[in-house]
């Protein structure tokens, strides 16, 4: 098979692409979206409507030259495309600080530069969903490319989308289509495994980690698979992401079910799309307990240095509950407390005063990038605690500093504490 | 089993195994630079691609495996050729796009379970998209 010959049926003006009719930029999408039907066996193209960009985020020097081939072709994005974090702050440059690293900085400032000259609007975050511009709908078909972006977007929304690598997001992107396979079909979002947390205590289930812990073990239990929870009625928006965003890092779900809660979960019957997996595996508290201790590496006898939440981006809600848990009170000298969250956000809590109120507290709010990856963030040089489960559980291997995982109240009493309060 | 292929990245594959026991998540597990395996947790941790086939399952996890593969192959310290059991889209658009920016070739064949598991570390093979000759001789 060669990619001379595809099997799935082209536009013209695809067919043009492809032929390097229009330019490099444009074969070489062509190309990779060719090959990704070829890899997942999909007999057709589907339209899409709006893509989150995981390349606006640089990871070496091919991303650069990529980009910047992009802007000598004088490409233009065929939907509305988002910009998700970037390495570095521009609010905050001196958290990764250019002479640190000063090729990755300047690379990633002009990366930076590049896709808003292209027209991808600069967002800046891992979260676009908490904003009406980059909030999919119901049955729609999007581009998404990070990874809890892509589980929220098709568990929360119930809009489809796969994961799609770097490259391959922003040639779908140029594009406008993408293969007709996995997470956009309807057979690829049944749900083939069933877990049951009703037998957990009331108490464990209406704690602030379950939600994290839920999604540290359901990832590792069904990898990319998707799965249907039963047993739990309600969860807000902002536990639905930490599910999410937990089940994507230690697994790789881009889609779980969750029965009375999601869209596409009204029942059972209908996650499993009429066809109930005989098999139900119980969630137990031994599991949960075990998720905690995954996402702890520190003996909790350090001294206490800094603590990071907003990984996914914080939302509106969960910056006021933090600000109410400080309840005024500075946080400790010897304690960096990061906050990390998009432009969009940060522009609504200045319409509500609420910036000064983390400036008060000594609370630093950045902007357009998160706190687990390197170069290594200022501030950051010891015992850090997360409400996060996907920043305890990257941070690991990105950060070298001993980690906990506690509850935001609990972050925040040891904040203001100066040490881990347990 | 030849017939079990598929071409996701079309060229002449020659060289000699590196095989990897498990699925690489290139992003935070290879060091570019170097084209080495930083994986900790990854069985092959330590050993450099260095020009080698690199025979493995697949990848793993991040979105990012396409850039640090093309910064390999850019660097001329990459793969000269990966063969996988698994259709793996990353690994494809990591060799077309720095094919398309650098000129470099890193073609990408799916192999048949049967195939695969036949693919020693150490040995050296010649597979050809042309032709349907293998040839495999230990060293």
């Amino acid at each position: 098979m060669t990619h001379s010959a595809p099997s799935i049926e082209l536009h013209d003006h695809e067919q043009r692409w492809l032929a390097g009719e229009s330019g490099e930029a444009m074969e070489l999408a062509m190309k990779l979206i060719v090959s990704a039907a070829e890899v997942s066996g999909a007999s057709e193209l589907v339209a899409i409507e709006m893509a989150h960009l995981n390349s606006t985020h640089y990871s070496g020097q091919m991303s650069l030259d990529f980009a910047e081939m992009l802007l000598a072709n004088k490409v233009t994005f065929a939907v509305p495309a988002h910009s998700n974090a970037s390495v570095i702050s521009c609010s905050s440059p001196e958290f990764r600080p250019e002479a640190n690293d000063p090729i990755t900085v300047a690379g990633a400032r002009r990366v930076m530069e590049i896709y808003e000259e292209l027209g991808c609007s600069a967002m800046w975050t891992c979260a676009p969903y908490q904003q009406p511009e980059g909030r999919a709908s119901l049955g729609q078909h999007v581009i998404g490319s990070e990874s809890n972006a892509v589980g929220f977007t098709n568990t929360v929304l119930g809009a489809r989308t796969n994961k799609y690598g770097d490259l391959l997001d922003v040639a779908g992107a140029l594009v406008g289509r993408v293969p007709m396979a996995g997470l956009h079909t309807d057979a690829g979002r049944r749900a083939t495994e069933v877990f049951d947390v009703s037998a957990l205590p009331a108490e464990t289930t209406s704690d602030p980690n379950f939600p994290h812990l839920l999604g540290v073990v359901l990832g590792r239990a069904v990898h990319s698979g998707v799965a249907a929870v039963i047993g739990i009625d309600h969860l807000t928006e902002d536990e639905l992401k930490a599910v999410t965003s937990a089940g994507a890092a230690s697994g790789g779900i881009g889609l779980v079910h969750i029965v009375g809660v999601t869209p596409e979960a009204p029942t059972l019957e209908a996650a499993a799309q009429g066809a109930v997996p005989s098999r139900v595996s119980e969630i137990t508290t031994d599991m949960l307990s075990g998720a905690t201790d995954i996402l702890t590496s520190a003996t909790g006898d350090e001294p206490l240095r800094a603590v990071c939440v907003g990984t996914p981006h914080f939302s509106v809600a969960e910056c006021i509950e933090t600000v109410e848990l400080l309840a005024g009170r500075h946080v400790a000298s010897s304690v960096s407390f990061i906050v990390t969250t998009s432009r969009a956000v940060a522009t609504e809590l200045n319409l509500r005063g609420l910036d000064d109120a983390f400036a008060e507290s000594g609370v630093e709010l950045v902007l357009d990038t998160c706190s687990y990856y390197p170069p290594h963030p200022t501030g950051i040089d010891g015992l850090t605690l997360t409400n996060s489960a996907k920043w305890a559980y990257y941070a690991q291997g990105m950060l070298n500093v001993p980690i906990g995982f506690a509850s935001l109240e609990r972050c925040v009493e040891s904040a203001v504490a100066g040490r881990w309060i347990r | 089993m030849t017939s079990d292929r598929t071409w996701l990245v079309s060229g002449p594959i020659a060289g000699t195994i590196l095989r990897l026991d498990e699925p690489l998540s290139f992003w935070g597990g290879v060091d570019a630079a170097e084209g080495r395996i930083i994986d900790q947790a990854h069985p092959q941790y330590g050993t450099q691609f260095d020009g080698r086939v690199v025979v493995m399952p697949g990848t793993r996890g991040s979105s990012g495996t396409p850039g640090v593969l093309g910064e390999t192959l850019r660097l001329g310290v990459g793969p000269s050729a990966i063969i996988v059991s698994t259709p793996d889209i990353n690994l494809v658009a990591g060799s077309l796009t720095a094919a398309a920016l650098y000129d470099t070739t890193c073609p990408v064949l799916l192999v048949g379970q049967s195939e695969f598991a036949a693919l020693h570390d150490g040995d050296h093979i010649a597979i050809s998209p042309e032709t349907t000759t293998t040839k495999n001789q230990a060293l």
